[in-house]
C-alpha cells in the first residue's frame, strides 16, 4: 500500500534522513523503531506530506504522492496521529472530532454516526465531549487524537509515538486501541520508542539509526536479535 | 439619565463599528500572523464603488451591496497579490508587499480619480434623527448598534457551529496540524480575507456615512484604530478584538464627553495614554489567544 523509496530529508543544511526505503502492505502493522534523533518522525512527517522530501519517492497505491500538500494525503487515505498530541486546545472534544472528518463534512450522517463510533470506542471522550481539549488529561488527548484521525476513515494511519510521556496502564490500553483497530484490517505504521510494546503488536519492523534504516525484518525477529540496545545506544 | 443613555448610544455605535474593524483584522492575523496593512484599503475600495455608483438610478441598498462585494473581492486580491507568493518565504517580505499593495490602491485612486473627496451617496434614514424619551440621536448610531449586534451574533455562530469556522479556529492555533486533518490551507486563507473584506466593507458604509465623502487616505483611521483595538484585546483573539473595539470607543466617547473644548484637539493623546497604561498592566492585551503560535 505505502512505498517508500530512497527518501532523503533536510533541514537546511542537516540531512535528518538518508536513503530511507520501506513497505506497508494492505492491512500490515509495521513499526519504525529507533532512538531520539533517528528520523522516525521526520520519515512519518514526510509521508503525511508536512515535510517536502529533498530526494526520493513517496508512492501510495503505486501513485506517485511524493510532493503532495498535507491536506491532500488526507484525502489520500492517509490520517497521522503527531507525536505532540495536537489537540486543538480551545476547540472542544466534539469539535477537534468534527474537524477531523473535515473532509467528508458533505456526509453528515456519516460523520455523526462515526462520532458516536468513537464516543462507544473511547467511552471516556464522550463524557468530555463539551469540554475543551486543552483540559484533558495527556492519555486522553492521546485518545482524542487517535480518534480524531479515524474520523477521516484511513487507508493507512500514521501514529508517531503514542505511549511517549504516558503512564504505563494507558501505555497499555492504548496499546490494546491499537491491536483492534489492527484486527479490523487499518493498515497503520506506527514509530516507537518503546520497541517491547511496539513489536508486540506489529508484523514487520524497521530499526532506523541516525537518519538511516539500520535493520528491518519479521518482529519477532526484530525482537530476538540480540544487538538491537546496541542499535538503540548508537553502539 | 437621559444623559447617559445618549453616552451608551454613543459608545456602542462608535465600539460596535470599531469591533468589525479589530475583528476584520484579526481574523487574519490569527492564521497567518501577519498584519494587512492593506486592510484600510477596504474600506476606501467600498467607498470609492459607491462613489462610481453614485449617478446611477440603483436603489442605495444595492449600490452598498455592490460595495461590500467590491471589499471582498479586494480583500481576495489581497491574499493573491501581497500574501500567498511571498507568504513561505519571509515575514518581512510580507509586511512590504501588504504595504505596497496598499500604497498601490491608494495611488490609483489619487490618479483615476482624484485627490479630493468624492461625495458618496447615502440613503434618506442616514440623515434622519430618532427623538425617544428625551433623547435626540442620529438613526445611523441605531443602525449601526443594530448591524454590529446582528453581525457578530452571526459571526460567533458561523465559528462555533460550521465545519469551516472550527477549521478557521483550528488553523488560527496550529496551522499545520489542520492540514494533516484535511483542511486546506489556501480555503481557509481566503476565506479569512473574504470575511476580513466584508467586515470592511460593510464597516465602510457606516464609516463613509458619517462624513458623506471618500478621500484616497480615508482607511488610514479605520485601520489604525482596528490595529490599536486589537492589540489592546489581545492580537490572537477573536473576542478581544471586541472587546478591545468597544473598549477603545468608550475611551474615545468619554474624552469627547469629559474634555474640555480647549484640549479636545488633544484627544488622541489622551487615549493612546490610557492604551499605553492598559498595556503596560497587561502586555499581551486582555484576552489570551490560543495556546500555541506557530506561523505557517
Amino acid at each position: 500500500m505505502l512505498d517508500v523509496a530512497a527518501l532523503e530529508l533536510r533541514y537546511g543544511a542537516i540531512r535528518a534522513v538518508r536513503d530511507v526505503s520501506l513497505t506497508v502492505g494492505e492491512g500490515e502493522l509495521v513499526a519504525l523503531l529507533g532512538a531520539n534523533g533517528a528520523g522516525k518522525s521526520s520519515t512519518l512527517r514526510a509521508i503525511a506530506g508536512a515535510h517536502k522530501p529533498a530526494s526520493g519517492t513517496i508512492r501510495l497505491n503505486g501513485e506517485n504522492v511524493t510532493n503532495q500538500s498535507p491536506e491532500r494525503m488526507v484525502r489520500n487515505g492517509v490520517a497521522m496521529v503527531p507525536e505532540t498530541r495536537d489537540v486543538f486546545p480551545d476547540l472542544t472534544v466534539a469539535e477537534n472530532l468534527r474537524l477531523g472528518a473535515f473532509t467528508r463534512r458533505s456526509d453528515e450522517a456519516g460523520v455523526d454516526e462515526d462520532t458516536q463510533r468513537m464516543f462507544r470506542l473511547f467511552p471516556i471522550l464522550s463524557e468530555r465531549a463539551e469540554q475543551a481539549g486543552g483540559t484533558l488529561s495527556g492519555g486522553e488527548q492521546q485518545m482524542l487524537v487517535i480518534a480524531r484521525a479515524l474520523m477521516s476513515r484511513p487507508r493507512l494511519l500514521l501514529l508517531d509515538e503514542p505511549s511517549l510521556g504516558l503512564a504505563p496502564t494507558i501505555v497499555g490500553r492504548i496499546f490494546d486501541m491499537i491491536a483492534e483497530l489492527k484486527s479490523g484490517g487499518l493498515t497503520m505504521l506506527l514509530v516507537e520508542q518503546n520497541a517491547a510494546k511496539a513489536l508486540a503488536v506489529a508484523d514487520r519492523a524497521y530499526v532506523m539509526r541516525s537518519g538511516e534504516i539500520a535493520a528491518e525484518g519479521t518482529a519477532a525477529d526484530i525482537a530476538a536479535a540480540s544487538d538491537l540496545k546496541a542499535l538503540y545506544l548508537g553502539g | 439619565m437621559t444623559a447617559y443613555i445618549q453616552f451608551l448610544i454613543d459608545v456602542l455605535s462608535l465600539g460596535g463599528a470599531y469591533a468589525l474593524m479589530a475583528l476584520g483584522l484579526v481574523i487574519v492575523y490569527g492564521i497567518l500572523r501577519l498584519v494587512n496593512f492593506a486592510y484600510g484599503e477596504l474600506i476606501m475600495v467600498t467607498g470609492y464603488t459607491m462613489f462610481l455608483l453614485g449617478g446611477s438610478a440603483l436603489p442605495w441598498i444595492v449600490m452598498a451591496a455592490i460595495g461590500v462585494l467590491m471589499a471582498i473581492l479586494a480583500g481576495i486580491a489581497t491574499d493573491y497579490v501581497a500574501f500567498r507568493p511571498v507568504r513561505a518565504k519571509s515575514v518581512t517580505a510580507v509586511l512590504i508587499t501588504s504595504f505596497a499593495f496598499s500604497t498601490l490602491l491608494q495611488n490609483a485612486a489619487l490618479l483615476f480619480i482624484s485627490p479630493r473627496p468624492r461625495n458618496v451617496p447615502l440613503p434618506d434614514i442616514f440623515s434622519e434623527t430618532v427623538h425617544f424619551a428625551g433623547i435626540v440621536t442620529p438613526a445611523r448610531n441605531l443602525i449601526t448598534i443594530a448591524t454590529a449586534v446582528i453581525l457578530l451574533a452571526v459571526f460567533a455562530w458561523v465559528m462555533k457551529r460550521t465545519v469551516l469556522g472550527i477549521a478557521m479556529r483550528a488553523a488560527a492555533t496550529h496551522f499545520t496540524m489542520a492540514r494533516m486533518l484535511g483542511v486546506p490551507a489556501n480555503l481557509i486563507i481566503s476565506t479569512a480575507f473574504a470575511i476580513s473584506g466584508f467586515l470592511a466593507g460593510i464597516v465602510s458604509l457606516f464609516w463613509i456615512g458619517r462624513i458623506g465623502s471618500v478621500v484616497p487616505g480615508i482607511g488610514l483611521e479605520p485601520l489604525l484604530v482596528a490595529f490599536i483595538a486589537t492589540v489592546i484585546g489581545g492580537m490572537r483573539s477573536l473576542q478581544g478584538a471586541v472587546l478591545g473595539g468597544f473598549l477603545l470607543a468608550f475611551i474615545d466617547t468619554g474624552l469627547n464627553y469629559s474634555l474640555p473644548q480647549e484640549l479636545l484637539k488633544f484627544r488622541d493623546a489622551f487615549t493612546f495614554s490610557l492604551v499605553i497604561l492598559i498595556l503596560l498592566w497587561r502586555p499581551a492585551g486582555l484576552m489570551k489567544g490560543p495556546a500555541s503560535g506557530q506561523r505557517t
